[in-house]
């Protein structure tokens, strides 16, 4: 390996500019001022963690953990997300908070071994996470805020596919009752999307053929209300019914927020299962190949802390959402040049004073003559003051005579 | 994204038997479009927009939802390994992924396998245990045992002829290829009632259905 360049980066890594910048803060203030609206409050966790707490929790899988040592050769990882740090933060600093605990963050995370050279290694999350409150409006609660966070970003057109996890792993359960080697083969090919194995797999198998039709036809469960009373049909198990309900219940409470609109029912949609244990949902813009937000319930994390407490919680992805919505910069802030000569060096500074003191300006003074000597000695000051009539809303020229004139561009 | 349902479709030998499969399940697709030149072609009566891609392209595409779904074969999506759903087995472009060789050749200490496909055949095997090195190769494959590049190949067989006609042997199948139907995570539920109408209409026609074999 060559030494890098020095305009060079490590592979992921990205360099945010003043248009990319101010976009992300709005987006990030609007949604993090709806959900503090909400009663979330805002947290922040370190960088780093140890490997051996937070590392193993996590969601995510060991081989995309970005890793590396401290200098008594504790390994320790970037954070990959912000829920197992939450919830190291609830079993220990807040342990004597009383639950249920609700909190935001806005916070970048790390991820290695992202194998197309210029995908995101660092990007940035807003989330929330609510612990001890095990109920579907809880699950609602969330998928609600997500649906209010997306749209305080400014995403319009949206929609939101919600599974269960316990409800799946409760189906494959009662239909494959001695079968745990096959439960896991099909779970491993719905978690790949490979609907075609899934199927094969269940051909291949020797059950009977209802339990074979009953296996396929988990992939056709989607869609609204009648998914629930189709899944009634399923099932007879006393455990899987209660996850129905607990599906349906959710989906209820979702029509009472009135953002049943956006959301479908789709059993397929399912996580890491170590990790989820009941409600799990995506959320989709048409404008980005990839989800806008992911959440779901997570009743097992805690414990592994010592404080045990059933989860929930939802990100959503804002490098993603600033993708959609571009990166020029937000028009909410106007910018005014306040150039002089140096006899108006007071004026102008009380006068860009007053304007700072206004909301939505931003105020740069400049002194004339370094205007006309300028590096360039082939640009005359007349081109210079035009090309930054493109840059500035406008500029105000106080040069001598007359008390300061005011140029509007 | 328009409304239309945008396909990314593999050029050259899998489009012909694509398209014809497109057509018995009764979407108008124009049966001269193999000679076009045209990159993107639309079709608004099938509400559908070809995006004719290289073969080995269409999962990056579809992953990155430049097309909503596409058409590629097995051997691509498991070389590729891209996030996708895989939503139907087509049942066209029948062939095999194979181990091939030379008849009676012994191998030195370090194995050399020469493939198109280096992370299907690292794959394959480590999932055997056998320390190989594996070679990329990007064309031509038959010729490396003949050369002595390498002891084995990996590659794709459809009927045999071309490894018989240099002297080799197909070792053993390592899988079954036909082509998929792919779709982008967001489009399938973006899109689903369009996705579904297309499935239902393909799974009426795919050749075959009862034969398929054991493959992963």
């Amino acid at each position: 390996m060559s030494k890098p360049k020095v305009f060079e980066k490590p592979s992921g890594m990205k360099d945010y500019l003043p248009g990319a910048v101010s976009r992300l803060r709005s987006i990030e203030s609007r949604v993090l001022a709806c959900m503090e609206k909400w009663g979330y409050r805002q947290i922040m966790t370190p960088t780093l963690e140890y490997y051996d707490t937070v590392g193993v929790t996590s969601a995510t899988s060991d081989k995309k953990l970005f890793k590396l040592l401290d200098n008594r050769g504790t390994t320790l990882v970037m954070r990959s997300d912000m829920t197992a740090p939450i919830a190291r933060v609830i079993a220990s600093l807040l342990k004597d908070e009383p639950l249920p605990i609700r909190l935001a963050y806005h916070a970048s995370v790390f991820r290695a071994i992202e194998e197309e050279a210029g995908r995101d290694a660092e990007f940035f999350q807003t989330g929330v996470e609510l612990v001890g409150d095990p109920s579907p409006d809880a699950d609602a609660e969330v998928i609600a805020l997500a649906v209010a966070s997306l749209q305080a970003a400014g995403i319009t057109h949206f929609k939101l596919a919600m599974g269960h996890q316990g409800l799946l792993n409760g189906l494959l359960q009662e239909l494959l009752q001695d079968r745990p080697a096959d439960q896991e083969q099909l779970k491993e090919r719905l978690l790949a999307r490979d609907y075609v194995g899934y199927r094969r797999l269940i051909r291949s198998m020797d059950v009977p053929a209802d339990i074979q039709a009953k296996l396929e036809g988990i992939l056709e469960l989607r869609g609204g209300k009648e998914v629930c009373s189709k899944m009634s049909e399923y099932t007879a198990d006393e455990h899987t019914r209660a996850s129905i309900h607990e599906l349906c219940e959710i989906w209820e409470a979702l029509s009472a927020y009135g953002v049943q609109e956006h959301a479908m029912i789709d059993l397929t949609m399912i996580g890491n299962f170590s990790y989820y244990t009941g409600m799990i949902f995506e959320a989709y813009s048409a404008e980005l190949g990839f989800p806008v937000a992911s959440g779901g319930r997570y009743d097992n994390l805690l414990q592994q802390f010592g404080r045990p407490a059933p989860a929930t919680g939802f990100a959503l992805k804002t490098t993603r959402i600033l993708d959609i919505l571009g990166t020029g910069e937000t028009a909410e802030t106007k910018r005014v040049l306040v150039a002089y000569v140096p006899e108006q060096r007071r004026e102008a500074y009380q006068l860009a004073a007053g304007l700072r003191g206004r909301d939505g300006y931003a105020v740069e003074t400049r002194c004339v003559s370094s205007i006309e000597a300028g590096q360039d000695p082939e640009q005359t000051a007349e081109g210079k003051l035009a090309y930054m009539g493109k840059i500035y809303d406008e500029i105000i020229l106080l040069a001598g005579e007359s008390d300061g004139g005011v140029r509007d561009e | 994204m328009s409304d239309r349902l945008k396909i990314a479709m593999p050029k050259g030998r899998i489009y012909k038997q694509a398209s014809k499969l497109f057509r018995e399940a009764g979407l108008p697709i124009p049966d001269d479009l193999d000679d076009s030149r045209k990159l993107i072609i639309e079709i608004p009566e099938a509400g559908m927009d070809f995006i004719m891609a290289k073969p080995v392209d269409v999962p990056t595409y579809v992953e990155y939802g430049a097309a909503d779904v596409g058409v590629v074969g097995k051997d691509v999506l498991m070389e590729e390994n891209r996030d996708v759903y895989e939503l139907l087995d087509l049942g066209i472009a029948r062939c095999r992924m194979s181990l091939i060789g030379l008849p009676e050749r012994k191998p030195g200490h370090t194995v050399r396998v020469a493939t198109k496909y280096p992370n299907v055949a690292s794959q394959y095997f480590r999932e055997n245990g056998q320390q190989v090195e594996v070679i990329k190769l990007n064309g031509s494959i038959e010729l490396a045992p003949l050369i002595g590049l390498a002891d084995h190949i990996v590659d794709m067989v459809e009927t045999g002829q071309t490894i018989r006609e240099n002297g080799l042997v197909e070792i053993k199948t390592i899988f079954q290829i036909t082509s998929r139907l792919i779709a982008n995570r967001v489009s399938y539920r973006m899109k689903s009632e369009q996705i579904e109408a297309l499935c239902k209409q393909l799974q009426h026609v795919i050749p075959g259905q009862e034969l398929s074999g054991n493959q992963a």
